[in-house]
């Protein structure tokens, strides 16, 4: 298997090409060969997989060729299958093959279909590299190819304005975060002459814990950028531009946890630096705060989902900042968190469908009896991420919550909180979609979607209920060993089996607040204007925009424009200024075009004499 | 020099071919626009035949050799010193080939865009030809004064295309632009007068030879003067920041194709030039200089991406994007180190790819609407989406975009000085979120959004302009993903321009183990 892992990538690189150049020829069958491509790369995954549970062998190699050399520079494209790449690969794969299908029948009437799928297919590939790169600048490789498949499915509608101001919005901030990868990688060059986890992992425990520190600083900035985290949050809620498939598999499911990747990889520089851990953390509780506040105010579906997803990364990033404590349950949340998050983001692409592509939930209302399927399957993922008692988020919260309170009394209070929280606005996205009174538009008449979009439904609903078996036995924490190394024990300040049952008491609080609110209440079918502070932060993503439009762009596009018009006046005023008085002339150009030719010669003379002269005298001297 | 002059003298077949082509071309009758097919025809026949023998000299050059290739030596004027001398080492090669590459794929992108010039479609073709020519010579000169004169002859063509073919105010643009090159020139004529006063000191009399000028005993002070003389020529030609205002008259006046020779082939003659000639010649003047120039590049690196945020027309802001990119490369040569001279190297052949595909999709562009303001344009993605397509590409690749050949030799540049000057690279390093910003507003403006009335009837590319950029997209593409053949090229002349200056490349700090490599 070893030889053909680069086949998992290369299988949608190529159908990705095939359709991008076929262009309309590709209509009648793209889009099959799209849902294929992921379909063949998760097959070959699960071999991969189980050569790699049965066999003796730690990870699985390959060797593709040498990417840039240059003295001691050398970057290979060398693939490395280990646990940790190899959930992700199954998940990338198995969660993305459902995507593919649903948006079959999601993108039937979109003219440029094969389009789509051509960029999902770019994605995957380019996620797949992320995931089994061996190497730092060959995981940016697919840490900036993910970019930019976002960027072009964010934009996927660019004739709306607001989708391609999306676009250049995720990609300019996202390339803040890159702005940290990449100097993280050229850290690494400098300081250990390699860039490969093997050597970095190697040499770490030889640094000074400034190095180690700067790394972990700088690797977060990246990872905050692509997950999302505070304070390069606000290009996600914005991306809910793009087609809901898109919103299910990149900015759910895959691409945004892939600063957990990133973070869990690089456990070993994190050994190296309480502060860079303590950083992680802070941005982890930040956030799994903020986006859950966020997502109680909002009444677009998509952005209730889109603050979620960043509140639970919060929860990841939580996780993956205790250290070997929490590596495992980062990872464990972050598989089940990409089962239920898809299971609910394709499950709100099925409830727009039937709503003409209506994304208020204030015209919803009352639709379980409308959409039987959606409702079913969205309540599995609603009952796992609120962590009810079996369900897939259950387990894996559960865990990070008791980590959280293994670490610190005040982040473990911090993210019982966010679970009540995230209890409260998920109740409430229930119940003014699918409970609650008709308040739908005028003309609107729901149907179930088709067949082709609903079993990807019922799939990922049963990974939702049924995905905590991957705790049976402890079997992710034994699984992912070799590469986080062996769970650490914690000092709980009070027993484990007290902070399960707080968490189910404040998610029973957060879930009966909810029910007060908005089922025992009328929903008014447009936003109420006159609302608290509080509301109105949240409702503005807690002023996200409005800090970076005060702080940097203002400031930037007065900058910009001083400069341009300094440049224009100043700096080319001084230089043909300077440029008239060498050659003796007065300031203006428009002279010279007469006896430019008199003056150049001229001057030629003058130079070489003076010059001569200098030299004479410095030889003299 | 005795066993190569028996063999075939390819840099000066290559170099006449293009000017022999460009005599033909001007001695053909003049005809209407519409039917001056013949003399367009001609021009790209020889400009294909140029590429072709430049593909033979790629093949069979040695890349396991760091000495000068291909090497043709001839007494020219003794009594200077001067010879007729020609080779190429990675550098000169890579330079050589850019050109070779680009001189076909202008002259058929630009195959209308001379028929209502002021002078006839004869002439235009025939300069770009006459500048091919002469770019390859000043490549592939190892003699300074060959070079020297090269490097002034080739403002003649550039004059005339910029200032016979192109906007509204392109003879300003033309002027200032030969001002600016002027004196630059003259500075370093002088420093060439001062190199014939130091040279013919030493005993074997006066030599313009790089060979012999590398191995002169020059006193510092008088190397650091020199050296100053040669580089404030190629900082205007580069251009670098503060004498960088006459390119985006230049580059915004002439005809796209004017721009992409102007900016991909005959700015890389400063960078080139700074690298063969101040670091050759003048090793110690180099290191002492290295301070101040690596300043000046990191801030032509922010200011020239700021400068294009800023801009409206979308040539200036294409011009303004390379002050940026140049600042990178002159970066790279003064770090100093074997990853920022390579990539410096690379950086100078993918910006000329990258540059050259952004001028020439946006000048298909502009001849459709006819206006170069951003602000004109919007939703064309949607009327025009093969255009838009070529755009993205090419935008993501001047932003530098991993897995498009830019971004190869930006990393390279940015880790290699890394490791000499953090700061330097951080302040750099920034660029890359600026690069972002304009690129992706230019799109955003110009191609997405609805379509305007203005914007409803852009026809998409026809065949012959896909042609013309085909080729760049599928090398920024290979070279992204396989750059090895160009690094395998020019790493060996990296290490002996770096021996000859005297620098090593600063160890790891912590060393690791690699166990399993």
């Amino acid at each position: 298997m070893s030889d053909l892992l680069f086949l998992i990538i290369a299988i949608p690189l190529a159908s990705s090409a095939l359709l991008l150049v076929g262009g309309r020829f590709t209509d009648g069958w793209g889009h099959l060969l799209g849902a294929l491509a992921p379909v063949a790369s998760f097959v070959l995954g699960l071999v991969a997989f189980f050569e790699l549970e049965g066999g003796s062998e730690e990870s699985l190699h390959q060797h593709l060729f040498t990417w840039i050399q240059a003295g001691s520079f050398n970057v290979n494209f060398d693939l490395l299958f280990d646990p940790l790449s190899a959930l992700f690969v199954l998940l990338i794969t198995g969660v993305g093959s459902l995507i593919h299908i649903y948006s079959i029948g999601y993108m039937e009437h979109d003219e440029r279909r094969g389009r789509f799928f051509a960029y999902l297919n770019l994605f995957v590939a380019a996620m797949l590299l992320l995931v089994l790169a061996a190497d730092y600048l060959a995981l940016f490789l697919g840490w900036e190819g993910v970019g930019l498949a976002s960027y072009l499915l964010i934009g996927f509608w660019q004739y709306k304005d607001t989708a391609a101001v999306a676009a250049k919005k995720a990609f300019v901030v996202n390339r803040v975060g890159d702005f940290g990868m990449a100097l993280a990688i050229m850290l690494m060059f400098a300081t250990f002459g390699t860039m490969t986890f093997e050597g970095v992992s190697a040499g770490m425990d030889k640094v000074s814990s400034g190095t180690a520190t700067a790394l972990g600083l700088l690797l977060l900035l990246g990872a905050c950028g692509k997950s999302a985290q505070v304070p390069l949050q606000s290009w996600l809620l914005d991306a809910m531009e793009g087609p809901t498939p898109v919103s299910a598999l990149i900015h759910a499911a895959t691409m945004v946890t892939a600063g957990v990747y990133l973070v869990t990889r690089s456990n070993y520089v994190y050994a190296q630096s309480d502060t860079a851990q303590t950083a992680v953390i802070v941005v982890g509780l930040v956030t799994l705060l903020w986006g859950a506040v966020i997502g109680c105010a909002k009444d677009d579906i998509k952005k209730v989902l889109a603050g979620s997803t960043m509140s639970q990364i919060g929860y990841m990033m939580l996780a993956a900042g205790i250290g070997p404590a929490g590596y495992a349950f980062a990872i464990f949340h972050l598989l089940t968190h990409g089962f239920f998050k898809a299971n609910m983001f394709l499950g709100a692409g099925s409830v727009m469908h039937a709503m003409d592509d209506d994304v208020d939930m204030r015209r919803y209302g009352a639709l379980r009896a409308a959409l039987p399927v959606t409702f079913v399957t969205f309540a599995c993922g609603y009952l796992a991420i609120i962590g009810f008692p079996g369900f897939a988020g259950f387990w894996s919260k559960d865990k990070i919550i008791e980590a959280a309170f293994g670490q610190n009394l005040i982040v473990g209070i911090g993210a019982l909180i966010g679970a009540g929280v995230t209890a409260f606005y998920m109740t409430r996205l229930m119940i003014m979609t699918f409970v609650s009174e008709k308040r739908w538009a005028k003309g609107v008449h729901p149907h179930e979607s088709p067949l082709v979009m609903t079993i990807p439904l019922m799939v990922l609903a049963g990974l939702s209920v049924f995905g905590g078996v991957l705790l049976l036995n402890g079997w992710i924490v034994d699984w992912l060993e070799p590469v986080v190394g062996p769970e650490v024990h914690q000092d709980l300040p009070i027993p484990a089996l007290a902070i399960s049952l707080l968490v189910l008491a404040l998610v029973v609080a957060g879930v009966v607040v909810a029910w007060m609110l908005y089922a025992r209440q009328r929903i008014d079918a447009v936003a109420p204007y006159r609302v608290s502070p509080a509301t109105r932060a949240a409702r503005a993503d807690l002023y996200g925009d409005a800090f970076n439009e005060a702080v940097f762009m203002r400031p930037g596009q007065y900058l910009t424009r001083s400069m341009v018009y300094v440049d224009n006046r100043g700096v080319d005023g001084a230089v043909n200024g300077l440029a008239a008085l060498v050659g003796g002339t007065s300031g203006r150009i428009r002279r010279w075009q007469s006896g430019f030719v008199r003056s150049y010669a001229l001057s030629m003379l003058g130079g070489s004499a003076l010059i001569v002269l200098a030299l004479l005298a410095v030889r003299l001297s | 020099m005795t066993g190569s002059e028996m063999s075939v003298p390819w840099l000066t077949i290559l170099a006449v071919l293009p000017l022999v082509g460009a005599v033909a071309v001007m001695l053909l009758p003049r005809r209407d626009p519409d039917q001056a097919a013949l003399p367009k025809q001609i021009a790209l026949g020889f400009s294909l035949a140029a590429f072709a023998v430049s593909l033979v000299i790629a093949l069979k050059y040695d890349s396991g050799d760091s000495r000068f290739q291909f090497v043709e030596q001839h007494n020219w004027i003794e009594a200077f010193g001067a010879h007729y001398a020609v080779g190429v080492d990675g550098l000169g090669l890579l330079l050589v080939l850019l050109t070779t590459i680009l001189t076909p794929v202008v002259i058929l992108a630009s195959w209308r865009d001379a028929d209502d010039g002021r002078w006839s479609v004869n002439s235009f073709f025939a300069w770009m030809l006459a500048l091919e020519g002469l770019a390859v010579g000043v490549f592939a000169a190892t003699d300074v004064f060959l070079f020297y004169v090269l490097f002034e002859a080739t403002l003649i063509p550039i004059y005339f295309l910029i200032g016979g073919f192109g906007g509204a105010r392109r003879s300003y643009a033309a002027v200032k632009f030969l001002l600016f090159s002027l004196f630059g020139g003259l500075l370093m004529l002088a420093s060439v007068v001062g190199l014939y006063v130091v040279s013919s000191d030493s005993a074997s009399g006066p030599s313009y030879l790089l060979e012999d000028l590398m191995k002169a005993d020059i006193s510092t002070t008088t190397g650091r003067w020199l050296f100053l003389g040669f580089f404030i020529a190629f900082a205007v030609k580069a251009p670098m920041w503060p004498v960088h205002t006459w390119l985006p008259e230049a580059a915004s006046e002439g005809t796209p194709g004017t721009s992409v020779l102007l900016v991909s082939v005959l700015d890389k003659i400063g960078t080139f030039g700074m690298m063969r000639f101040c670091l050759g010649i003048f090793p110690e003047a180099s290191r002492w200089a290295t301070p101040v120039v690596v300043v000046l590049a990191v801030f032509s690196v922010l200011y020239g991406a700021l400068l294009a945020i800023g801009q409206n027309d979308i040539r200036r802001l294409i011009a303004y994007t390379s002050v940026s990119h140049f600042g990178f490369i002159v970066l790279g040569i003064f770090a100093l180190t074997s990853q920022s001279q390579a990539g410096a190297i690379l950086y100078m052949f993918n910006h000329g790819l990258s540059t050259a595909a952004l001028f020439l999709v946006t000048g298909f562009l502009v001849s459709r609407r006819g206006s170069k303001m951003i602000t004109d344009y919007g939703g064309v993605e949607k009327v025009a989406p093969v255009l838009a397509g070529v755009f993205l590409v090419a935008g993501l690749s001047s932003l530098s975009l991993p897995g498009l050949s830019p971004f190869v030799s930006e990393f390279l540049v940015l880790a290699g000085t890394f490791t000499k000057s953090i700061t330097a690279a951080v302040i750099a390093t920034a660029g890359i979120v600026l690069a972002a910003l304009y690129i992706l507003l230019m799109y955003q403006r110009t191609m997405t959004g609805p379509v305007r009335e203005s914007t409803r009837h852009i026809r998409d590319l026809r065949p012959r302009e896909v042609t013309a950029l085909a080729p760049l997209l599928l090398l920024i593409v290979v070279l992204g993903f396989y750059p090895k053949p160009a690094l395998d090229v020019l790493n060996p002349t990296v290490d002996s321009i770096l021996q000859h200056v005297g620098v090593e490349d600063p160890a790891p700090t912590v060393a690791a183990d690699e166990g399993g490599s």
